[in-house]
């Protein structure tokens, strides 16, 4: 009674506390609210709450040992390993990321989950996993201690705890962003209340409530989100007219690559103009199909750590396996959205609505962002309760994940760097006392994290990224660890250690700009100004007037007063003569065109609020108008490429930010490999029998005993990649 | 599963999809009877009822095949 008490009480709270419209420092201000939810839609999300705490409470008597608090009891079925493989990757962050990834790329969006993840986890599936399974390791960084020493591992637990909280805050206040702009929920109530309902299943329940959280996740994220590109599908006119309305939109929405082809996996890779991710087949093979998929499905411990609590080995190999077949059809869920973007979302003048990357100063002022494509769609197609069931799906998904990296930190802080360490020889319950304040530990620097990011919100240009430094190199010195046994000590730490310094460098290089980065010249016109909007007869704007107010410059080149040079930095006020600034502006020998943002003025004619955004359009300034002007050049963006040095990292000029990271990773894996190599011929090898059960050849696989043919694993990985290689031959 | 006395989490999974369903049937029927004033696109196609029924099939099946009481001692 006093376990469905405390439920109520937080679900009362939830229902309550989370419509709660306060406006916060970091809520992007005007920007009207994307979904309506109406009551039923909130008691769907409560009654989520609610099962997910009972799961938490109901566990907590079976989390009694530090295996199965860490490992789950190592007894889960195929399936149950399998759909939790799958679900820890598939976070809203995910969902929403990769749809707005194919509204921008197009179907090469799809690649994550073809190329760039099936023939990994297969691998992983058929040949890592019986040296996982078998040194019976609790982590990833665990079977580096095993292999290589304690450098290794050192290295790469450090990393990773800190790391997987990181990145787990930044979900957490994506999430937070995201719930504000689309719902108005207050961000601070969005960040506690879903982290004090994962702390409280992860303290009770460890990773065995996340994991039946993720299960409960898997249905939920494709029941709430798998209507969208059916009614969208059905609202475009069927599969082939939905193409190509696709296409045909995309020459208007992406100008700047016009020519691409929007609805091809391969067909549009023969060179780096032809795509509009700026990359070419060499780079999709082998920067994702090989070096960012295999370091992400077969190191990731928070993958990893999903199957290798299966019961045995099969059930963990099947368990891999199923959880390859259900990653092909993420697309379906992830990719159509993506591209019914580009297809059926319209302005209500029936032209295609144009979404704007985060980076954008439009974005969330006059414009919807990438990431609102899905979110779009499903306030175009659902309506109450199954709203209310599509947006359960979203939370659902940021908290799983945001488990699954907290349970994740649990572990491996806890075996690879606090009892290695700091404490070698307690006991059984100390480690798991240790798990669970760790749990909670992990929650609260997630809390932390989210709240800095509210300061730093470009922090989490590159916290993404950040994964990638760690996880490719992990990949090259664990797989020549476990396939050649002549890899040293030493040529494993310093193939790893050199490649996460490369993989930094190559960052840092390609967001470094000698002659200074300038964002695009714009004009912000502050809240409450007042201004005149001169039209055509077709209703286009010619002419913006500033009547009062004030007025931010980015780069513009401002003529003050007649016969002096213009001023780009400063605040002045404007003369009696008033001053006109022209569409185009010059910075040098660079002409661009004037951007102008009106988030919130008051029209002179009408008094009436307005917002808008336009390009290329002259703007007037009245006398008195107040003009703070600013001069940006940076020699280093962490939001911008500077195409003359991605040529030498991706070969191209034209690789957009995707084709960069998948080269980077590329070069990153080359380097760990050559130096773990070449650092071994010279160093002195460990002795044979250390290496029993960690390298092939010194292993013997244990048999497992007969099973009905169905139960093979090798079996369904082949059939997995004949579908695969089918997917990508119609799809061509 | 887990444990052989342990609640499996196709139970669970089939409770919440049962609730859900109930309420998102009971959503569209009332749409029905008092359609909204500003309805989403393709509502005529009154994909709430459909989705609601799916998803009371799938949660009764999973409901009452996993269900506790038949797998405790």
């Amino acid at each position: 009674m006093k376990l469905l008490k405390n439920l109520c009480i937080a679900a009362f709270l939830f229902v309550f506390l989370m419509p709660f419209k306060t406006a916060t420092a970091a809520s992007g201000g005007a920007a009207s609210h994307l979904l309506n939810l109406s009551p039923i839609d909130m008691v769907i999300i409560a009654i989520y709450f609610v099962v997910v705490l009972a799961i938490g409470f109901y566990l907590k008597k079976y989390a009694s040992t530090g295996d199965v608090f860490f490992m789950a009891g190592r007894k889960m079925t195929a399936w149950i390993a399998g759909l939790s493989f799958i679900s820890a990757n598939l976070s809203s962050l995910e969902t929403m990321g990769w749809s707005a990834m194919a509204y921008q790329y197009g179907m090469l969006g799809a690649h994550a989950y073809l190329i760039g993840a099936i023939p990994a986890i297969l691998f992983l599936a058929i040949v890592m996993m019986p040296f996982y399974y078998i040194c019976r390791t609790h982590s990833v960084p665990g079977y580096l201690k095993l292999r290589y020493g304690e450098g290794p591992r050192a290295l790469a637990g450090i990393s990773f705890t800190f790391l997987t909280v990181m990145v787990s805050g930044a979900s957490m206040f994506a999430m937070a962003k995201i719930l504000n702009l689309l719902l108005g929920w207050n961000m601070n109530v969005s960040i506690w209340v879903s982290s004090i309902t994962v702390g409280i299943y992860v303290f009770l329940g460890g990773l065995l409530s996340a994991v039946f959280n993720e299960v409960l996740q898997f249905f939920l994220i494709w029941l709430g989100t798998l209507l969208v590109p059916i009614l969208g599908i059905i609202s475009a006119g069927g599969w082939t007219r939905m193409l190509a309305t696709a296409q045909k939109n995309a020459a208007i929405i992406h100008p700047t690559v016009q020519n691409a082809d929007f609805t091809s996996l391969w067909r549009n890779l023969g060179s780096f103009d032809t795509n509009p991710m700026g990359i070419d087949w060499f780079g999709m093979v082998f920067g994702l199909g090989l070096a960012v998929s295999f370091g992400y499905w077969c190191t990731d411990f928070l993958q990893v750590q999903r199957v290798i609590i299966a019961k045995d080995l099969r059930s963990a190999q099947n368990g891999t396996v199923i959880g390859a077949m259900l990653k092909m059809l993420v697309p379906i869920i992830v990719t159509i959205p993506g591209l019914l973007g580009l297809a059926v979302l319209l302005n209500p003048n029936g032209t295609p609505m144009i979404l704007v990357p985060e980076s954008d100063p439009r974005a969330n002022i006059t414009l919807r962002t990438f990431n609102d494509v899905l979110p779009l769609l499903m306030g175009q197609y659902l309506g109450p309760g199954l709203l209310g069931l599509g947006v359960t799906a979203m939370i659902a998904g940021f908290m799983s994940g945001m488990a699954g990296n907290v349970s994740a930190f649990a572990t491996v802080w806890t075996y690879d760097v606090y009892k290695p360490l700091l404490n070698k020889k307690a006991s059984d319950k100390h480690y798991l006392s240790m798990g669970r304040w760790c749990s909670i530990l992990g929650v609260l620097i997630s809390i932390g994290t989210a709240y800095a990011l509210f300061y730093f919100s470009n922090i989490l240009e590159f916290l993404q990224v950040l994964v990638f430094f760690f996880i490719v190199p992990l990949f090259g010195t664990v797989i020549l660890g476990m396939l050649w046994k002549r890899a040293t000590p030493a040529g494993g730490f310093w193939g790893f250690l050199a490649a996460i310094i490369i993989s930094m460098s190559m960052w840092v290089f390609v967001h470094t700009f000698p002659d200074g980065s300038r964002p695009h010249p714009s004009v912000l016109i502050s809240n409450n100004a007042v201004v005149s909007v001169v039209k055509q007869s077709d209703d286009k704007i010619s002419q913006v007037i500033v009547e009062s107010g004030q007025i931010q410059t980015t780069n513009v080149a401002i003529p003050l007063e007649a016969g002096k040079e213009p001023v780009t930095s400063g605040q002045y006020v404007v003369p009696q003569t008033g001053v006109e600034l022209s569409g185009v502006v010059r910075d040098g020998a660079v002409a661009n065109s004037l951007r102008v943002l009106v988030p919130d003025a008051v029209e002179a004619d009408t008094k009436q609020h307005t917002k808008f955004g336009v390009e290329g359009i002259p703007l007037a300034l009245k006398p008195g108008v107040t003009i703070r002007a600013s001069y940006i050049a940076k020699k280093f963006d962490a939001a911008a490429f500077n195409p003359a040095h991605t040529k030498y990292i991706a070969r191209s000029e034209k690789a957009k930010p995707m084709a960069v990271n998948m080269y980077s990773a590329f070069w990153s894996l080359i380097v760990c490999l050559s130096v773990t190599i070449g650092v071994s011929i010279f160093t002195k090898p460990k002795p044979v029998e250390e290496l029993r059960n960690l390298v092939m050849g010194l292993t013997d696989i244990p048999d497992e005993g007969p099973c009905p043919w169905y139960h093979h694993p090798k079996l369904w990985a082949a059939a997995v990649l004949i579908i695969l290689i089918a997917i990508n031959i119609i799809f061509w | 599963m887990y444990d052989e006395h342990q609640i499996p989490i196709w139970f669970f999974i089939g409770l919440l999809l049962t609730i859900y369903g109930v309420l998102i049937l009971g959503c569209g029927i009332y749409n029905i009877i008092n359609p909204p004033e500003h309805p989403v696109k393709l509502a005529n196609l009154h994909m709430d009822i459909w989705w609601g029924i799916l998803l009371l099939v799938i949660g009764l099946i999973y409901s009452i095949k996993y269900r506790p009481s038949k797998r405790q001692p």
